[in-house]
């Protein structure tokens, strides 16, 4: 018997409503230190206006912290899955543009789709989100697919 | 092939690269600390990454290292590897095992394909924890700009 429910099926599609964050300098500053990013356009104001980059910009996987904003929209879609145990199973980001100080973020995410497979975990669902990251001109800066583990 | 946690000379080009490259190792540690710092940067408060006993509470062995922050290894392996002439077009990465803090992992990136028309460079990434496993795959797409006047190798 599928451990996916009809229900779980007809909620496939859904979308929350989108939510924003205005991005700090520093803010990028200690996430890029602390992550001890390579790149001088990463960590320096100075050193990124002197390089192609032309300014600060975001270290690669930085929009991760809307995660909160991403988990509370995602709670008013009220997704029913009969699992609690979940783990992060990994995400794909492509970039468009890099997002810079003074940006205006905003995303939304989509439930794109449920699979389910044995594991050592026992019979496994893997849930397949999709976000979108737009700024303020309101062009894509990245499209990330996430895809969240969850477990008997 | 580029120095391990050294960015690239600016002045990496399409056709500095070829299948087979190697570039890493990179070895991060993975303490308690970091880990409490990182949830301070990226917001991520899961408790499974911090409280032991709700980390076992869901079948974990003990803490877990955030996938996030070993996505942020490899983001900085190829970042370092494309230089400041090249853009990171896609990343992606998939957590095959979990990783507890104490036990310092070790970023590994090879060239697979070259796209000489797009300028894209195709690479593998993974991390190893101290037993050898690869705990978290990925891959990565880097474009390079080409070197005038010179073809592909």
């Amino acid at each position: 018997m599928s451990i996916i429910s009809a229900g779980m099926r007809a909620q496939i599609g859904l979308e929350t409503a989108p939510y924003s964050l205005r991005i700090e300098a520093g803010d990028l500053l200690r996430f890029a230190e602390m992550i001890e990013a390579g790149a001088p356009w990463y960590l320096d104001e100075e050193r990124g206006r002197d390089s192609v980059h032309g300014g600060l910009i975001a270290a690669p996987t930085y929009l991760i912290v809307m995660r909160q904003l991403e988990t509370r929209a995602m709670a008013k879609l009220d997704l029913r899955i009969p699992y609690t145990n979940g783990v992060d199973g990994g995400s794909d980001w492509e970039h468009f543009e890099p997002v810079r100080p003074g940006d205006t973020i905003t995303a939304t995410a989509r439930l794109a789709d449920y699979q389910e497979r044995p594991t050592s975990f026992g019979a496994t669902l893997f849930q397949i989100f999709e976000m979108t990251y737009r700024n303020q001109a309101e062009r894509m800066v990245v499209r990330q697919r996430d895809t969240r583990i969850w477990f008997p | 092939m580029s120095e391990s946690g050294v960015t690239a000379p600016e002045g990496r080009r399409f056709e500095d690269v070829a299948v087979g490259d190697q570039f890493g190792p990179e070895v991060r540690e993975t303490s308690r600390l970091q880990l409490l710092a990182y949830a301070s940067v990226s917001r991520d408060l899961n408790l499974i990454h911090h409280d032991p006993e709700i980390a076992r509470a869901e079948g974990l062995p003990d803490t877990i290292v955030q996938g996030t922050l070993k996505a942020a290894f490899l983001a900085r392996l190829v970042t370092n590897f494309a230089g400041e002439s090249g853009t990171l077009r896609r990343l992606t990465v998939q957590y095959r095992g979990v990783d507890v803090p104490g036990a310092p992992l070790t970023a590994h990136g090879l060239v697979e394909q070259v796209d000489p028309e797009r300028g894209e460079v195709q690479c593998a990434l993974w991390l190893e924890n101290p037993t050898g496993e690869r705990t978290t795959r990925g891959s990565a797409v880097v474009a390079l700009p080409h070197r005038p006047g010179r073809a592909g190798r």
